[in-house]
């Protein structure tokens, strides 16, 4: 078999895969995240953390308690970074430094998972386990809980309440993310993922030299990596480690947890707002975005346009044999669709379109599918924003699944989207204006690019990197950290922000003048909103880099 | 008891589900996975594929490469040679690393003669992706008897890569090119350039204001040494080598090891890992496993 009709089978087996994972795992999120009755540990859970399950949240309390949960999961685990070499100390380090422990630290508790450290020489295994792991499940948690809050807000009238933050947290932790855990570490295990508390090994090799092979906790802190749409690798080189992804197959099976609770999301929606066909209606907009940037990333990458490409014969710097070049391309379109970020080949070595196609995946608004939770609630917004155009252009209050998009919804909805591209250009501009811009690697527009990747993957809570940069300065950590705590809890405010202003309306009856949200009309709109307003966003600034470089 | 304020309660509430949180995910989790790693069928991969040499000794992991070069760095013949490697100095996993060079690499830093760096190290200059793929190509070609020339290479082996000057900046006629990946007193790989005689590369030399401009030549389109042979991995410790780069060593493996080619090609197609299913990932030649089968069936002469 051809290596471009291998790699389409490739792609579509995944988007099969996915149908029945929108079907089922969104009907099982759908149960977990609307059932009322609780288990046993639960209640337990729920007594040490002081919470009453059956007592609600208004949008500011639950907003709260977000913020509250992750400022003390900043704090913990910047002191674990800072400690680790006080406590089983292996493999032997010493204490994270200052600035990469408060960049570490955000980026894990944001769900970014930007880099700013190499993981063999700078994590011991508990730090790994019981800092950076246990955010990879929480903040994941923490993204289902606030879309489920937003669409609460939807499915509710004439309430203040959105639900209980710890009770959503704590359910979807244990009933959606650890049991997939499990299963998915023992599948990695089975595929060669290494699971031990070893220090290393040191071998002679074959031919007389030496090496030091790692080891660590990793089936476990991978499978949730993916799951959970996190992306930080146990080692520097991500999941382009054999020790992380050992087979061709393992690279299916990630590529798979990158994206399945991102596509099953919009299922819960349609289920929760009694309309499965508004959940179509959303898969289907994060289906076209998704499939055609897959498409091109591969178009690009097989076409290996570019001197180096052209004189190698095939764009193979900074990919690995066994997964070749269409399914490192297909992962690549994925992680950055997602806000996952992990990688099993190298960005900064794409050719330069190739290269462009995950910077606007990231510029997207990381909405096809998106984060875990956050891909949602940002598909959700741009959809209220298309439908506050359309009411525009036939001179009608908007409506949205009955609700009223009022100046309020709108407010929240447009500073939410302005958020993330501020915060983008500025934090460009700024390292451009200043001379921090000199720690990139390449030169020229490709230099430029590596700049303009880093604030979009920060903002955006990616976490993939152009990583030829070096960011590990306090200048580079600290201007990365704000942009990921800005980029994540501002617009989250904002978005439970919506979520209380629809879920205080009664419903307006549909009539005549509303426009139907389910049908492919509004699907088509909805990408061509996105599309529109992304281009005039970001245009020139990809003129500077990637264009510049490949046309 | 007084009650506490709000905002104080909200983030004790907030610790102590952390607190939770990091002991059934952070402890128990992952130490229940270690565990039921220990399991029989597990405990191999778990505990990271390692594989023993001849003598019984562990060489190192069957799922991570090396280098199988000699203390100063050059092929074993009688090894089958992996991919090159940004992991430190070559297929470290302390230090994993891919290049992060990008596609438009092709300027180097000429080195100049005499000048060291700020700990007193010579000046080595930085090489351009584009140099060390047309390194690495002419020297695979060199080990193996291949022709090692690709497109945008000079016969010596660097970028085939002119900055030229034009009368009007970016237009008008052309005044000046320079060869600037060969240092002087190198012989430029083209004579002249539109009618203007090509210069060698003076190192420390300013050539910004010239256009960048790499030179195709006239090398084949599919050169004989493959793609893998002279990129970089992702991951600096890739196991596998395509089919055609383990073909292409296939002769000289066998010239070492006193034994024909068809058996040396038998024992690859051994080794190679195909598509999973049939259409997942590419097909791989796993070296150290292959390797290892040769110290086994073919013990080197000497």
């Amino acid at each position: 078999m051809s290596t471009t009709a291998a790699g389409v089978i490739f792609i579509l087996s995944l988007i099969a895969a996915l149908a029945v994972a929108y079907r089922f795992l969104g009907d099982y999120l759908y149960r977990v995240v609307s059932g009322t009755a609780h288990s046993r540990v639960e209640r337990g859970l729920y007594r040490v953390v002081g919470v009453n399950p059956a007592g609600e949240q208004t949008w500011g309390v639950y907003a709260r308690s977000v913020l509250a949960f992750s400022a003390v999961s900043i704090l913990f685990l910047y002191a674990v970074m800072r400690l680790q070499a006080h406590w089983f100390n292996t493999p032997k380090m010493t204490g994270v430094t200052d600035h990469i422990a408060w960049n570490t630290a955000v980026s894990f508790v944001t769900n970014t998972n930007w880099q700013a450290y190499s993981g063999e020489s700078t994590m011991t295994h508990l730090t790994q386990m019981a800092g950076l792991a246990v955010q990879n499940f929480v903040s994941a948690g923490v993204g289902i809980a606030v879309a489920v809050a937003l669409v609460r807000g939807f499915a509710r009238s004439r309430t203040g309440q959105l639900g209980n933050f710890w009770v959503d947290l704590i359910r979807i932790t244990l009933r959606i993310l650890l049991p997939i855990a499990v299963l998915g570490a023992i599948v990695l295990i089975i595929g060669g993922v290494v699971q031990n508390l070893s220090g290393g090994t040191d071998v002679t090799t074959l031919a007389g030299g030496t090496q030091h092979l790692t080891g660590g906790p990793v089936a476990s802190q991978e499978v949730i990596k993916d799951l959970g749409t996190n992306g930080g690798g146990f080692y520097n080189v991500n999941s382009a480690h054999p020790f992380e992804n050992p087979t061709t197959w393992t690279n299916w099976f990630e590529i798979f947890l990158l994206l399945c609770i991102p596509f099953a999301l919009p299922r819960v929606f349609g289920r929760m707002v009694g309309d499965n066909r508004q959940g179509y209606a959303i898969v289907a907009i994060m289906a076209i975005l998704a499939v055609a940037s897959v498409a091109l990333t591969n178009g690009f990458e097989i076409a290996h346009h570019g001197t180096v490409p052209q004189a190698v014969g095939a764009a193979m710097e900074g990919k690995d044999v066994r997964f070749g070049i269409p399914n490192s391309a297909t992962f690549a379109a994925s992680t950055t669709l997602t806000s996952t970020g992990s990688v099993d080949s190298f960005h900064d070595s794409y050719t330069a379109l190739g290269g462009m196609m995950p910077i606007i995946n990231m510029m997207l608004g990381e909405v096809a599918p998106g984060g875990v939770g956050s891909g949602l609630y940002g598909m959700l917004i741009l959809a209220v924003i298309t439908v506050f155009v359309a009411g525009l252009m036939v001179g009608r209050t908007p409506e949205y699944l009955g609700k009223k998009i009022g100046a309020r919804e709108v407010k929240f909805a447009s500073l939410y989207f302005l958020t993330t591209p501020a915060l983008v250009l500025i934090g460009t501009a700024a390292a451009m204006a200043t001379s921090n811009h000199t720690t990139a690697l390449n030169v020229g527009p490709h230099g430029f690019s590596e700049v303009l990747y880093a604030f979009t993957s920060a903002a955006n809570n990616n976490g993939s990197a152009f990583a030829g940069i070096t960011v590990n300065t306090p200048w580079w950590d600290t201007a990365l950290g704000l942009a990921m705590l800005l980029g994540r809890f501002v617009p989250m405010v904002f978005v439970l922000g919506l979520a209380g202003a629809l879920a205080r309306q009664k419903p307006v009856p549909e009539s005549a003048g509303t426009l139907p949200t389910h049908r492919p009309l509004f699907v088509g709109m909805v990408v061509g909103v996105v599309v529109i307003l992304i281009a005039l966003t970001f245009l020139p600034a990809l003129a500077l880099g990637p264009l510049a470089e490949g046309l | 008891m007084m009650r506490l304020p709000s905002w104080l309660s909200q983030h004790l509430a907030a610790l102590r589900a952390l607190l939770v949180f990091t002991v059934l995910l952070g402890l128990a989790y992952p130490l229940a996975m270690v565990a039921i790693a220990k399991l029989p069928g597990l405990n191999d991969n778990a505990a990271g594929s390692l594989v023993n040499g001849v003598d019984g000794k562990q060489v190192g992991s069957r799922i991570i490469g090396q280098a199988f070069t000699d203390a100063d760095g050059d092929p074993v013949p009688k090894y089958f040679q992996s991919r090159p490697s940004a992991a430190g100095d070559g297929y470290d996993p302390m230090s994993t690393a891919a290049s992060n060079l990008g596609p438009e690499s092709i300027e180097d830093t000429l080195p100049v003669p005499g000048a060291v760096d700020e700990e007193g190290n010579p000046d080595e200059g930085t090489q351009s992706l584009l140099t060390q793929v047309c390194t690495r190509s002419k020297a695979v070609g060199e080990l193996e008897g291949v022709d090692g020339t690709r497109p945008y290479c000079t016969d010596d082996g660097v970028g085939a890569v002119l900055r030229v000057y034009h009368r009007d900046g970016l237009t008008g006629p052309v005044t000046r090119a320079v060869s600037v990946n060969q240092a002087c007193p190198a012989t430029p790989f083209a004579a002249t350039y539109e009618g203007v005689t090509v210069e060698c590369g003076k190192p420390g030399e300013d050539y910004s204001q010239g256009v960048l401009t790499p030179i195709r030549g006239d090398a084949p389109d599919d050169p004989a040494v493959p793609a893998d042979a002279v990129t970089a991995s992702a991951s600096g410790l890739d196991p596998h080598i395509s089919i055609g780069y383990a073909k292409l060593q296939a002769p000289r493996v066998a010239r070492e090891r006193a034994t024909d080619v068809a058996t040396i090609t038998r024992l690859i197609e051994e080794h190679t890992t195909g598509r999973a299913l049939g259409f997942m990932g590419e097909p791989g030649v796993n070296v150290l496993d292959l390797n290892i089968a040769l110290d086994l069936q073919f013990p080197a002469r000497g």
